[in-house]
C-alpha cells in the first residue's frame, strides 16, 4: 500500500451563532507513504478543520476519509492512534512537568516506542531534560511537542503549523528536526502558511483556499507552472502623478505575467538577462524614471498570488 | 507493569506533581483552613472570660455605687457625663447607660429591642441588688458548657472539613479540566492511544489522595491548638471525607465537563458553592433555617457530609448510623459522574 492518506470530497460545515460557515468544500487528498506533504493556505483555508479531520479528533459532516488503509469509527481507532504522531496548531504542555516527565507520560500511552532520552535528542533537547517546559523558549517548547509527536515510534506524523510564532532560528532548528523525521522513512503531513517553510520541507503540496484544494505538485512543478522561474521587482518615481497600467510591461518579450502591487510591478520572467534590457529600454522611451529594482527566484508565494489575487499573509 | 509504562500512574503522577510544585496551591489547602480555624476558633474561644463593657454617670468624686461596680471583677466600667454616655449609647457603643444620682438610686437606659441591653441591665442590676443584700430566694447554680466537645470551636472544624472537601474537589478538579481543556492539551491527550478513562479517574484519584493527610492536617491542628475531642473511630471519619472527596470530585467533573473558558467554569463554581457555603451549616446549624427550605438543604451534599462528621467527631456515632448522608452522597456521585461522562467534552 503506497498511500498513507486518503480523503474524498470532505465537507465540514460549522454552526456558529450567526449562521453556517463551511470550513471544507468538498476537498480531496492524498499523501504517499514516505513523502513530506504539505498543506498551504492563508489562515482560515480549511487546513487545521483538514488535518483535525484526519486525525480522528472531529468529524467531516460529510466525505471519505482513510488513514494508514483505516477509517476512523470502525472500532481500530485505538490501534491507529497508535501509529500516529500528532501536533497540534497550539498546545501548551503541562507547567510544571519537565521535559523528560512530559516525554515518560506520553511514552506510557504507546504499546511501541522510543524512550524520551532518544526522542530529546531527535529534537536537540537533551540539556533541557530536567527543565519545566515553563522555563522553555517557544522554539523549545514546540520541539517537545514534536517530541512527544515522535515518542511512539509513529509511522505518520501531522504537524499543524509547526514553526508559526517561532524566531527564524527557532524554525530553522525546528526544520532540521523534520528533515531528520523525513530521512528517517515516516510519512510527514504538515501544514504552514510560510511559502520558504514549504519549498524548503516538502515533497510535495497542496494549496487550500476556501476549503478545497486549488494546486497539486511538488513546489518546482507549482512554481513552473507560473511559466518563468524569475521575478523582476522594480519600483518608479512620481508614480502618484503619472499612474501606469501593469499591462504596458507585458508587452516586453519573455514576460509571462506582469502584475502591479501597491506601487511595485511584478514581471514573472524565464530570462531576465534579457528581460531587464528591454525593459529599461521601455522606461526611457516612456520617460519614466526607476527608482528600485532587483530580481529573484519565484517562489510559492508567487505562485499563491498568482492563484488567487491574495497575499497568503495579509500582515 | 511499572510505574514508567503504566498510564494510569504516569497521568497520577503529572497530577501531583503539578499540584505539588505549586506553592499557592498548597496554602490555599493547607494553610488558608488552618488559618480559619486558628482565626475562628480564637475569637468564639478566648480562655479570660468576657468582661461586660458599660458606661456610668457620676454625681459625687466618690459614689459608692460606682465603686461597686468598678470593684466586680465581671465588669468593665468607663465613668462619664451623662450627654456624652448617651450619645455612645445611641451609636451602639455601650449597651447600656448606667446613672446613678445624689441619693444612690439607679437609672438604666438601653434599648430594649437590643438583646445585649437588656442582659446587661438585669446582670447589673442583680450585681448591685446583691451588694445591697438582696437575698436570693430561688436556690440556683450555674452548669457552665465550655469543656471540649461542645464549643463553637469544636462545631466549627467539621464545618470547615467539609468546605475543604468540597472547595478542593470542585476547584481541584474543575479548574484543572478547564484549564487542560484550555491549553488544548485535552485535545492533544486524546489525540494518543490514551484510555480517556484512565485520564478521568488520574484526574479524581490524584485529588482524593490529597484529601486524606489535608483533613487528617486539619483534624490535627485543632485537636493540638484547641483540644478539640475526636469521639468516634478515625476510620469512620475516613470513610465519611472520602465519600465527601469523590462526591465533590464528581460534581466538579460536571461542572467543568462542558466550560470551555476558565470565566465561564468560575462562575459556575459559584453558582454550585454558594447555595452549599449559606445553607449547609459551615459556620452555624443548617437546621436553623426555616422548615419550608429544609428539604432543599438536606439534599445539599455538603449538608450531609458536615452533618455525619459533626455525628462522628462530635457525638461519636458509629459508621452505621450514616446511612442516610452516606446514601444521599452515593445518589449525588451516581448522578454527576454518569452525565459528566456522557457530555464531557473532549476537543
Amino acid at each position: 500500500m503506497s498511500t498513507a492518506v486518503t480523503c474524498r470530497q470532505l465537507y465540514k460545515r460549522y454552526d456558529t451563532g450567526r449562521g453556517a460557515v463551511d470550513a471544507l468544500n468538498g476537498l480531496d487528498l492524498e499523501v504517499r507513504r514516505g513523502e513530506c506533504f504539505g498543506l498551504l493556505g492563508p489562515n482560515g483555508a480549511g487546513k487545521t478543520t483538514t488535518v483535525e479531520i484526519l486525525e480522528g479528533l472531529i468529524e467531516p459532516t460529510s466525505g471519505d476519509v482513510e488513514v494508514l488503509g483505516v477509517g476512523w469509527g470502525g472500532g481500530r481507532d485505538h490501534e491507529l492512534r497508535q501509529k500516529l504522531g500528532i501536533t497540534l496548531q497550539e498546545t501548551r504542555l503541562r507547567d510544571k512537568l519537565s521535559v523528560r516527565e512530559t516525554l515518560r507520560m506520553f511514552r506510557s500511552f504507546y504499546r511501541d516506542g522510543i524512550e524520551p532520552e532518544e526522542a530529546m535528542a531527535l529534537v536537540a533537547l537533551e540539556e533541557k531534560a530536567d527543565a519545566w517546559i515553563s522555563k522553555l523558549s517557544g522554539g523549545q517548547r514546540q520541539r517537545v511537542a514534536v517530541a512527544c509527536a515522535l515518542i511512539g515510534r509513529p509511522e505518520l506524523v501531522f504537524l499543524d503549523e509547526p514553526t508559526t510564532g517561532l524566531d527564524p532560528q527557532a524554525r530553522r532548528q525546528l526544520w532540521d528536526v523534520v528533515g531528520d523525521i523525513r530521512r528517517a522513512g515516516n510519512t510527514i503531513l504538515l501544514t504552514t502558511h510560510y511559502m520558504d517553510e514549504a519549498e524548503k520541507l516538502c515533497d510535495r503540496v497542496a494549496v487550500v483556499d476556501h476549503g478545497r484544494v486549488i494546486a497539486l505538485g511538488s513546489p518546482r512543478e507549482l512554481i513552473s507552472r507560473l511559466g518563468g522561474e524569475h521575478v523582476i521587482e522594480f519600483s518608479l518615481e512620481s508614480l502618484d502623478e503619472r499612474p501606469v497600467d501593469a499591462a504596458t510591461f507585458s508587452m516586453i518579450e519573455g514576460v509571462m505575467q506582469s502584475i502591479e502591487e501597491s506601487g511595485r510591478f511584478l514581471l514573472t520572467v524565464s530570462e531576465p538577462h534579457r528581460s531587464i534590457p528591454d525593459c529599461l529600454a521601455l522606461l526611457s522611451r516612456e520617460h519614466l524614471e526607476l527608482k528600485s529594482l532587483t530580481t529573484r527566484h519565484v517562489n510559492l508565494e508567487d505562485v499563491f498570488v498568482n492563484l488567487t489575487g491574495r497575499h497568503l499573509r495579509d500582515d | 507493569m511499572t510505574i514508567e509504562h503504566s498510564a494510569f500512574a504516569q497521568l497520577v503522577l503529572a497530577n501531583v506533581r503539578s499540584y505539588l510544585r505549586q506553592p499557592e496551591a498548597i496554602f490555599w489547602t493547607y494553610g488558608f483552613p488552618l488559618i480559619m480555624v486558628v482565626g475562628l476558633g480564637l475569637a468564639f474561644n478566648s480562655d479570660t472570660e468576657a468582661r461586660l463593657a458599660f458606661i456610668v454617670t457620676q454625681r459625687a468624686a466618690s459614689d459608692p455605687v460606682v465603686q461597686k461596680l468598678q470593684a466586680d471583677a465581671r465588669f468593665d466600667v468607663e465613668v462619664m457625663e451623662e450627654g456624652a454616655a448617651l450619645a455612645l449609647l445611641r451609636r451602639n457603643r455601650t449597651p447600656v447607660v448606667v446613672s446613678v444620682d445624689a441619693s444612690g438610686d439607679v437609672e438604666y437606659f438601653f434599648d430594649p429591642t437590643n438583646p445585649d441591653g437588656a442582659a446587661a441591665r438585669a446582670v447589673i442590676d442583680d450585681a448591685l441588688q446583691r451588694a445591697a443584700g438582696r437575698a436570693d430566694v430561688v436556690a440556683s447554680v450555674d452548669r457552665r458548657t465550655d469543656a471540649p466537645g461542645s464549643r463553637y470551636v469544636d462545631f466549627l472544624v467539621p464545618g470547615l472539613i467539609g468546605m475543604n472537601l468540597m472547595g478542593a474537589g470542585l476547584w481541584g478538579i474543575g479548574f484543572n479540566t478547564v484549564d487542560l481543556r484550555v491549553r488544548n492539551l485535552l485535545k492533544r491527550m486524546v489525540a494518543t492511544p490514551m484510555r480517556r478513562g484512565h485520564f478521568l479517574l488520574a484526574l479524581v484519584g490524584s485529588r482524593v489522595l490529597f484529601f486524606v493527610p489535608e483533613m487528617f492536617f486539619l483534624l490535627m491542628a485543632a485537636k493540638l491548638l484547641f483540644g478539640v475531642p475526636i469521639a468516634g473511630s478515625y476510620a469512620t471519619v475516613v470513610v465519611i471525607a472520602l465519600a465527601g472527596a469523590v462526591t465533590f470530585a464528581g460534581i466538579g467533573l460536571l461542572v467543568a465537563s462542558r466550560a470551555r473558558t476558565i470565566e465561564s467554569i468560575s462562575g459556575l463554581m459559584n453558582l454550585v458553592m454558594i447555595p452549599m457555603w449559606l445553607c449547609s451549616g459551615i459556620f452555624f446549624s443548617s437546621e436553623r433555617f426555616p422548615d419550608v427550605v429544609q428539604p432543599f438543604i438536606q439534599v445539599l451534599p455538603l449538608t450531609q457530609v458536615i452533618n455525619a462528621l459533626r455525628a462522628v467527631i462530635l457525638a461519636g456515632e458509629p459508621l452505621a448510623a450514616q446511612a442516610l448522608p452516606l446514601g444521599v452522597l452515593a445518589l449525588w456521585c451516581a448522578l454527576s459522574y454518569a452525565l459528566a461522562i456522557r457530555i464531557f467534552r473532549w476537543v
